[in-house]
This record gives structure tokens, sequence and C-alpha cells, in this order.
């Protein structure tokens, strides 16, 4: 988020607006959401269970389950806005340039085909590759990418550890070279050890390949260590954005504050665990005002009246809150 | 606190709950066709390979490792769901290693343990120990989101233990009981949820839904698999703190089984760390925290995401997973994962000791700290 004026980013996501329309009502996903990209960069989006963090990144590769709309908002990829592109024209884009490694999806290959034929016939699907003995040296390059060797590339998903689905998962999420990975809980069903693994591999990728990667996660730290920004994302909106020490050493929103004292830090392990008393809102239900302010602990008048706009409060630091407005030199909308 | 080779000698206080010496638990391998008639001799899944430990009453315990090392295999060992091929296990001072498998396990404990798939276990029987021992030892499951019966209103699942056990009463005096157990789990007023169904609740609230079925019995000790990991990282502290808090109220026992040591340092007064069957490491909390004694207590440690910026520091990753259980290594069986294994370590299994007071681990080259 922070300006720079000379190059454009790679993706510039601007008030990306989300819902689903439901016979239960209209369920505010995403409402107003603004993030940028840089080439090579990753951002780590953050937020509890239905805080709309998958939704947003489904709208941008325009996956969305039929009930969904996106009613707002552009999402310029080097300039083209991806919501003006047609059914066709997308599917030159999605996997190409911005590709996707589903939250639980290392569960979803075929158990009754290889993994390396699984790989073989995307690309073949993609057109990258007449036929599966063609997109055969692709498929080993892409394996041996992620660290699996070429020879298991014969094997059956059950013979792969967790760990493993995960990394062939990845190597498809790379099958078409895109620019842009969206990892939505790449590591949550796994053991600390094989999250390490997998993080590590992430880096490395990002690294070689010169990916911008977004990772979806709930888990504060994981986004701590790998992550070089983060956004806060509550109730569908904006919390908090900033370089990924800001949020630790000068948290401002309050959920922020609250999302950090929930969490266990083994650097001061005799500190207490604070929950964050209540629940996040109903997304077919807001309140009028803030949409923490039920939970908020600082909570004003203005806050229970008026929705907080993000704006910039320090250099490369948004925030949504009425409590710091003295820096709100730019507004945002 | 004897090791896994049950080298040093017990200390048996007065406030010991259970004391688990010696514990083996394997799963036969099919033989397959061949295998039977060439007489192959049958192999098995060390699932569990001569652990031992003491947990005192009122003491919250964390038993630590990756997926596959055995620790919900210790479990539910513990609970007689399984039964032991060797060790012992006793409660309150009475051998219940091999209780009579009498009474048949209660059909949501049956339908939580198939999902986790131990019904193909060849060797899966639901032993089901005397009842006063099951009304002792309660277990909270991992996925609230799977344990509780979709169809069931919260009073139902929280009386069902009680009935089961012929403790209802009468109805005013069930009720009474139900409403305590949710009121202790922090689900207050209970009145609120007595007549919801899970859907209605968040996870959170499921979770503690559970935690009241296991504590309408009044246990004196609670077996936790996981009890957080389903769950967003906002609540997970509330029921952390609530199993705190029924230790310091209720004085029950916690055994909480984890693959995460960052939400284990939080609430528990010893850790133990488990590596394929075996406990290699154990001493209290703070001591294993600052002064990890095993190499894989320290891997394990360096991998865990710290949010403090200024404490990042190197991860040391172990390559590969847990080897398979059914041919474990010679030696140390963490050696080949190990980066300090020396030749040493290769040919001899290292000794449990006690390397600072209460602190042991399984390793020849740990030292004590400074």
């Amino acid at each position: 988020m922070s300006e720079r004026p000379t190059a454009p980013p790679l993706l510039d996501v601007r008030d990306l607006t989300t819902r689903f329309i439901t016979p239960e009502g209209v369920f505010h996903a995403v409402e107003g959401l603004s993030f940028q990209l840089e080439r090579g960069e990753s951002l780590g989006l953050v937020g509890e269970s239905g805080c709309g963090k998958s939704t947003a990144m489904l709208s941008l590769l325009r996956l969305l389950p039929a009930a969904g709309r996106i009613v707002g908002g552009q999402a310029l990829l080097d300039g083209t806005d991806l919501f003006g592109l047609d059914e066709s024209d997308m599917r030159a884009v999605r996997w190409h340039r911005i590709s996707m490694i589903f939250q639980g999806a290392m569960n979803a290959f075929n158990p009754v085909r290889t993994v390396g034929a699984q790989i073989a016939e995307a690309l073949v699907f993609h057109g990258l590759a007449q036929d599966r003995g063609e997109a055969q040296p692709r498929v080993d390059e892409l394996l041996e990418m992620v660290g699996i060797t070429g020879a298991r590339g014969s094997q059956y998903p059950h013979q792969y550890s967790g760990g493993m689905r995960q990394r062939a998962m990845i190597a498809m999420a790379l099958a078409c070279s895109p620019q842009v990975v969206i990892a939505d809980e790449p590591t949550t069903a796994l053991d600390v050890m094989i999250q390490a693994q997998i993080l590590e591999l992430l880096e490395r990728l990002q690294r070689e390949l010169g990916l911008a990667v977004i990772l979806v996660t709930h888990d504060l730290s994981v986004v701590a260590e790998v992550c070089h920004r983060v956004l806060v994302m509550y109730g569908g909106v904006l919390a908090e954005s900033c370089e990924v020490d800001g949020i630790f050493n000068q948290p401002l929103h309050p959920y922020t504050r609250r999302l950090l004292a929930a969490f266990p830090d083994l650097s001061r392990p005799e500190g207490k665990l604070v929950s964050i008393p209540g629940y996040p809102p109903r997304l077919n239900a807001l309140p009028p005002g803030c949409r923490f302010a039920p939970r908020c602990e600082e909570v004003h008048e203005r806050c229970l009246q008026e929705r907080p706009k993000p704006r910039q409060v320090l250099p490369g630091h948004w925030v949504a809150c009425h409590l710091h407005e003295a820096g709100a030199a730019n507004d945002r909308t | 606190m004897t090791g896994p080779d049950g080298s040093a000698l017990p200390t048996r206080g007065p406030g010991v709950l259970l004391t688990v010496e010696g514990l083996c638990k394997r799963f036969p391998l099919p033989r397959g066709f061949i295998g039977t008639l060439t007489n192959r001799p049958t192999e098995a899944v060390h699932a569990i390979d001569g652990i031992s430990f003491e947990l005192q009453r009122g003491e919250i315990m964390a038993l630590v490792g990756e997926s596959g090392c055995g620790k919900t295999t210790t479990a539910l060992t513990l609970m007689g769901l399984l039964e032991a091929d060797e060790g012992t296990i006793r409660f309150n001072g009475e051998d219940v290693t091999h209780l009579g498998r009498s009474v048949e396990a209660p059909r949501a404990t049956i339908a939580a343990l198939e999902r986790q798939s131990f019904r193909r276990e060849p060797s899966f029987q639901p032993t089901l120990t005397m009842k006063d021992l099951r009304r002792q030892v309660q277990m909270v499951f991992q996925d609230p989101y799977e344990s509780l019966n979709p169809r069931a209103t919260v009073f139902e699942t929280v009386a069902e233990p009680l009935e089961v056990h012929g403790l209802a009463g009468t109805r005013d005096q069930l009720l009474e009981r139900v409403r305590r157990a949710l009121e202790d789990a922090g689900l207050h007023p209970a009145e609120d949820y007595l007549w919801r169904r899970p859907h209605e609740l968040s996870g959170g609230q499921r979770q503690r839904v559970v935690i009241a079925g296991a504590l309408v019995l009044e246990p004196i000790l609670l077996i936790a698999d996981e009890p957080v990991s389903m769950l967003d990282v906002s609540i997970r502290a509330e029921i952390l703190n609530l199993l705190d808090d029924l230790r310091t109220r209720r004085g029950i026992s916690v055994l909480c089984i984890t693959h995460d040591l960052g939400t284990a340092a939080y609430f528990t007064d010893r850790i133990a760390v488990m590596y394929l069957g075996r406990i290699v490491e154990s001493g209290p909390t703070q001591a294993v925290l600052a002064h990890p004694l095993h190499p894989y207590t320290r891997a394990l440690l360096s991998v865990i995401p710290v949010p403090n910026p200024r404490l990042r520091r190197k991860r040391m990753i172990l390559t590969g997973e847990t080897p398979n259980p059914v041919h474990l290594p010679r030696g140390c069986r963490f050696h080949p994962r190990c980066p300090i294994a020396t030749a040493r370590c290769a040919e001899a299994d290292p000794a449990w000791r006690e390397v600072t007071p209460a602190h042991s681990a399984a390793c020849h080259e740990a030292v004590a700290p400074g």
C-alpha cells in the first residue's frame, strides 16, 4: 500500500465488494477491500473464520460459488481489470498468471490416478503439452522444484504423506508459471514440523521464481515468519495493513491487538492468553457502525454510528479505526 | 518418574493419580496369503513402545509429538479403548491395565473413534473397563464439529453419560446436574443453551458442550486430545483457560495431547515429548522450554512460528517425516533425522536419565545447561 509512483503494482485491488445473495438474505462477505501486491512480494491475509478472506481470494480468480456476486471494485493485474474480462479471457489469466492452492485441496487428488499423471493432465488441459509423454519432463521439473524426486510421480496419492500431497498441490499450482500464487491455509492441517517445511518451500519458490504470494491464514505467527506485509481483515473489511514488523511492534487496531494477545507466544510464556469475547458479526446482519464495535473495549459513541474508513496513519500503515485519525492525511475513498 | 526403559525408580507420592509403566501397544499387520503360506513372521506397527510417566493430582501434563508418534494411541490405551500389550496402568494405585470387557462403550465414543478410522485397525476392540473407572476418566476429542450428535440437543448430549451410568435420578436432579456441568464448562446461563442443537453453536461453544459432557460425571482425570486445534485462534485461549480453571476449582488432572508445543507451553505444568512411540524428554514446562535437552525437542521448538519479530531465530527443520514404526531404526530411534548424531547413536539406544532434577531425556548427548 506504500506509494511507489514509479512502477504500478503487479496486482492492485480497489474497493472489492462481494456479496452472497441467498434466501436467508444478503451476506456482505467483502466490503470495499483495497490492497496492492508488488512483484515478488508476499502478503499475509489474516482473520478469523468467516471474515471474508477466502471469499476475497475466490473473487480475484472469479471462482465464487453460484450465490456469490462481485458487486463492485476492480482488480488490476498489470493494468488489466480482471472483473472486466469475459470468461474466455479470464481463462487465459486463471492458473496462467494467477493461481491458487485451495484450502484442504491436498486431499482432493484423484485416488486412482498417479500424482504425475494428474499434473500432466493439467498441463495438457492448459495447452502446455500435446500429450502426457510430452508433458513428462515438465512434470518431473515441477515435482523436483517442490522437493519430490521424479520417480515418486508415478505413485498414487495414498502413498504420499500429508506434507508431500501439499507439495504436489503446490507443484500443480505452479504448472502454468503464474506470477501470483494464492495459498489458502496451506499448512493448517499439518504438523508443526511439516508446516515449517512447507513454509520454507514457499519462501524458496518465491525467491527463485520471483513469485508474488498471498498467504491466507488465521495464524498471525505464520505470517510473521514468512510475509513482507500483513492485511488483517475483520467482518469483511480491512482492519489494518502494514509491514510485517509494524503489526507486531505497533499494532494500532484494537482487533489486531486482541488477536495478538490471543496467541501463544513462546517468548512470553508467563503471559496469560486472552481470548476475544463475543463473536464475529453475522454478515447478513451487520452493525451500523464499525463492525468490530460490539467486541471492542475502546468503543466510542461514534463507533456505533459511523463506519471507519481505512486511513494511512503512518507511512505504509493503514488502519480503519476512529481512534486513529490523527495522521489522516490522505483519505483513501 | 521412570523413563521409557524403566531405569530410574519411581517416586510415588500420595499425590500420584496415574502411573504408567513400560506401556506397549502394537498393531499387527496382515500377513497376506503368501505370508500365511510361508509362515512369515507377523510384522507389527509399534505404536507405543515402552512409555512410562506419572501424573499428579491436579496436574496438567502435555504429551507432545508429531502425527504418528503414538500420542493418541496412548490416550486410547489409558481410556481402556485399546488393550495394552505390555506394561501397567495404575489409576489411584489400582492396576487398571486389563479390566474386563463387559460393558459396551458409549455410542458417542465409538462413533468418534470410527470417524478417526480406528475401526479398520485389526486389533481394535472397544474393551470397556469398569464403569467406575470410566466415570473418573473422561475424554475430550479433537473435533467438536464431528463429536457431537447433530440431532441431539445440548441437554441430551450432556445427560447421556448420566443415563448410561444410571446416575440420572429424577428429571429435576438430571436437569440440575446438566445445568451445573454446562455452567462449569463456561456456558452460562445454562438455560440459554440446554435446548440448542450443535448447528446453533459456535466452534468454541461446541467444544464447551463436549467438555460439559465429560464433566457431568465429575471425573478426576480428563484426557484432552488436541482440544483446540480445530478452533479459531481467537477462541483457543478460552478453552485452554477453561481447562486450567477446572484444575483450580475441581482439582481435576488433565492429560493434554497435542502437536503444538506453543499451546502446551501456555497452561501445562509438565511436558513429555514423544517420538516414534517413546517419550524422549520430560520435565517441568519452563525447564523444557528454556533448556530443551533432546535435539528433537529443540527442533520442535525452533519451528514454532513466533509472532515477535525481534525473536525470530534460525529454524531447525528436520527433513523427511517420522519413520515407519514397523521397522524401527537401530540405536537411537531419532538418529536418522538428528542433526547432532554420532556413530554411537546408530549403535546404542540411549538410556533414559535424569539430567537435572525432574528433567529427563533419552539422548547420549544431553547435558545439564550452564
